[in-house]
């Protein structure tokens, strides 16, 4: 269907709408997941330092 | 006698098991592999068959391959809207933080997916009928429906208090799923500029098989990154709910 490289990214003169639509689509279904995977982090992080203050208070407190 | 009754009592358990949070958790992280997974398979099956063996169209040339991503976007905010009523719905109802969790997990993934439906579309009405915006109703009602899920993801951070922040989402969310069938059939019930199904269960599909095959692929495809990224919110949403209670302090990732 596709007879060079170039041909395809011009997309029979649709390149325009056809890569911003799939473009923008890949940016967003890519940054989400590290977006969701941040706030994972963050939550762990800060439950870390929460679990390591108690432990920290408990063997002060002996 | 006691034996039937042991038989549905432990079925019940069993049933509700994974309503909790605490057991929820781990196996939502055994599951999310599997889910991107088969996203990368279908992904990577349906581009293929978009660009490389859907033929191109006698009208619209190539400009009509946005349809492979237009039309699941569109289907996967219709249908996670559903889903996510249904959540916030049974946590009205019974009372579980969980459902409450999962509705509020998937609101972000259905903006996008309302987003990326209303963007391609644009890109595809431009060049198509010369404008990027026209108040049709499918075009009208598909903006109400990502303002219904930016409500409900707004209104849940405005409250406080979660379990009332649930509650108040989950009415909203209730109230909005009439916004769903409106959008659905907005193209037979007005006359519309955009076109009607092109998927009917009740008639043969207007399009090539092998552009059918790349859109049900891409909805595939769509259908599990929704999953994937609906039980790695989830999981976030859980320890910060949780995180005053012992099983998530004792959870491995957690300890030092």
């Amino acid at each position: 269907m596709w007879n060079s490289p170039a041909e395809f990214f011009a997309m029979g003169g649709y390149a325009l709408y056809v890569w911003c639509s799939f473009g923008v689509c890949a940016l967003v279904l890519f940054l989400e997941p590290l977006a969701v995977r941040a706030r994972h982090k963050a939550i762990v992080r800060r439950l870390q330092r929460e679990v390591m203050a108690e432990q920290f208070d408990q063997k002060g407190g002996k | 006698m006691s034996n039937v009754n042991n038989l549905s009592s432990s079925r019940v358990m069993n049933w509700f098991k994974f309503s909790s949070p605490s057991t929820f958790y781990p196996l939502a992280g055994k599951m999310i592999p599997w889910f991107w997974a088969l996203t990368v398979i279908f992904g990577v099956a349906g581009l293929w068959v978009s660009f490389f063996v859907a033929p191109v169209d006698a009208v619209q040339g190539q400009g009509y391959r946005i349809i492979f991503i237009h039309v699941p976007a569109s289907w996967m905010s219709m249908f996670i809207y559903l889903v996510m009523a249904a959540w916030a719905g049974l946590g009205l109802v019974f009372n579980t933080r969980l459902s409450a969790m999962m509705a509020q997990a998937l609101a972000p993934i259905g903006a996008w997916m309302a987003f990326l439906s209303l963007w391609t579309g644009a890109f595809w009405g431009k060049p198509m009928w010369g404008a990027w915006w026209v108040w049709d109703a499918r075009l009208t009602s598909e903006l109400i429906l990502l303002f219904l899920y930016l409500g409900f993801i707004a209104l849940q951070a405005s409250i406080d208090n979660a379990r009332r922040a649930d509650k108040a989402g989950a009415i909203l969310a209730l109230v909005g799923v009439v916004n769903v069938p409106i959008i659905y059939f907005s193209v037979k019930w007005w006359n519309t500029l955009h076109q009607g199904a092109s998927v009917s269960l009740t008639k043969a599909p207007a399009m090539a098989q092998t552009m059918l095959w790349g859109m049900l692929l891409m909805a595939l495809c769509f259908w599990m990154y929704s999953i994937a990224v609906g039980l790695m919110r989830v999981r976030a949403i859980i320890l910060e709910r949780e995180a005053h209670t012992d099983w998530v302090k004792q959870l491995n990732e957690v300890k030092p």
